[in-house]
């Protein structure tokens, strides 16, 4: 029963509620203006409201119920596609809670029976409180699944495992050493030991801040298991402050080559590998010269 | 110099590294040398790790505190988990219930200058140190 005097109201009035909507919308702060123009806002609006009109017709009053499918799928772009605009979530859900007044209004205007209009405003209340928060939470959804990408990426980006010499690999650590991170570091670093077959991995850890009992105990893990498939690790960028620490913690790190930087640590990997760095050669009497010592 | 205090949550990871990052803050503020930053920021980091491991999560304090000329900074850990049996054994080098090295709580009370632990079995364990610059 009020399904269907909704329902009619909706078909029948509106144009009305369009128009009347349409100018509120056109007057509030919320509708931003700046980052909308009249033609897109005046789609958006009537889109919704048909939408929801059509919705209103199955005899459901449910939002998360199948007839309302379209009506939250549209609301799922929109509210998406505000938010690239630079809307705020809050004035997202101020255009779908402002349809209220001019329902209210022909509710008011319409109903013959006194004792109707309360029942079926809280009804239309209701029901868009509920579309209202669901653009929220398209939002948030929206936000979280960014936050999430971003946090694989950075998972991949701050670990690379790169070859300093043929046989010699160093890992560049940088930031805080939690556990989810160190499991991909661990994994990158085995895996290239065994694509490369390097003996020598320099774990580098100048760019981590901070050097506690866990991150002692991953580091130490990390080199065990290198140990266990034939390659030597090598800890370096031990600052003085770190090593303080480390002494203070009374973590024993004798077990595992150290160095202070990564230079040092790369001149141990090359003589463990035979080879030496030296000097070029003094420099062969020049072209110019010998033109001079011809003449 | 005016004191300062500030309570931060302890429930996740994330919450180690904001309490890390807010001790350093701090310890900066305050003039202490790099060598002094680090061992209060990793005694900060094993003990709000402790708190989230072994206490179910609790919350930390961190304060900056004068004493005459002196200053300095005191961090409180606070849990109201299932507390520790036995203190001694909890302090020893090398104690560990959690699969860790069981350096955490010892290597804390030498990192800092000042280390007072109270627990009470069921209740909930309470830690304060503080570190003089």
């Amino acid at each position: 029963m009020r399904q269907t005097r909704l329902a009619d109201l909706f078909r029948e009035q509106h144009d009305v509620i369009l128009a009347d909507w349409i100018k509120a919308l056109s007057d509030s702060t919320a509708a931003r203006r700046d980052l909308i123009g009249d033609a897109d806002l005046q789609r958006q609006a009537r889109d919704f409201l048909g939408a929801v009109t059509r919705a209103m017709t199955s005899g459901e009053l449910d939002v998360n119920a199948i007839a309302w499918d379209p009506v939250r799928e549209l609301l799922a772009r929109l509210s998406r596609s505000r938010a690239l605009q630079g809307f705020k979530p809050s004035e997202t859900a101020t255009f779908v809670f402002s349809l209220k007044e001019p329902v209210f209004t022909q509710i008011r205007r319409t109903s013959t029976q006194s004792d109707t209009v309360g029942d079926d405003m809280w009804a239309v209340t209701t029901l868009l409180d509920g579309l209202g928060l669901y653009t929220t939470e398209v939002f948030q959804k929206t936000r979280e699944e960014v936050i999430a990408r971003q946090q694989q990426e950075m998972l991949e980006l701050s670990t690379p495992v790169v070859t300093l010499w043929q046989g010699v690999l160093a890992l560049p650590l940088i930031g805080t050493l939690d556990s989810a991170r160190t499991q991909v570091v661990m994994e990158n670093l085995l895996q290239r030991i065994v694509d490369t077959g390097s003996m020598i991995a320099i774990l580098d850890i100048t760019g981590v801040p901070t050097v506690d009992t866990l991150v002692a105990q991953h580091l130490l893990k990390t080199v065990a298991a290198a140990r266990l498939m034939g390659a030597d690790c090598i800890i370096s960028g031990i600052r003085p402050q770190i090593a303080q620490t480390i002494v203070h913690l009374g973590v024993d790190l004798n077990s595992v080559t150290t160095k202070a930087t990564l230079a040092d640590a790369f001149a141990v990997a090359l003589s463990r590998a035979g080879l030496s760095v030296a000097p070029a050669a003094a420099k062969p009497a020049g072209p110019s010269d010998s033109a001079v010592a011809a003449h | 110099m005016i004191p300062t205090r500030e309570s931060l949550p302890l429930q996740t990871d994330e919450h180690v590294v904001r309490v890390r990052q807010t001790v350093r803050q701090r310890a900066i503020e305050l003039g202490f040398s790099l060598v002094e930053q680090t061992k209060v920021v990793t005694a900060a980091s094993e003990l709000a790790r402790n708190t989230i491991q072994h206490g179910g999560g609790g919350e930390a304090c961190v304060e900056t505190i004068m004493d005459g000329l002196r200053r300095g900074l005191r961090l409180t850990f606070m849990d109201t988990g299932p507390g520790i049996p036995d203190l001694t054994l909890a302090l020893k080098d090398g104690y560990s219930t959690g699969g860790g090295l069981g350096l955490g709580l010892s290597g804390a009370r030498r990192l800092s200058s000042e280390f007072d632990i109270e627990s009470e079995p069921g209740r909930g364990t309470r830690v304060v140190i503080v570190r003089w610059k």
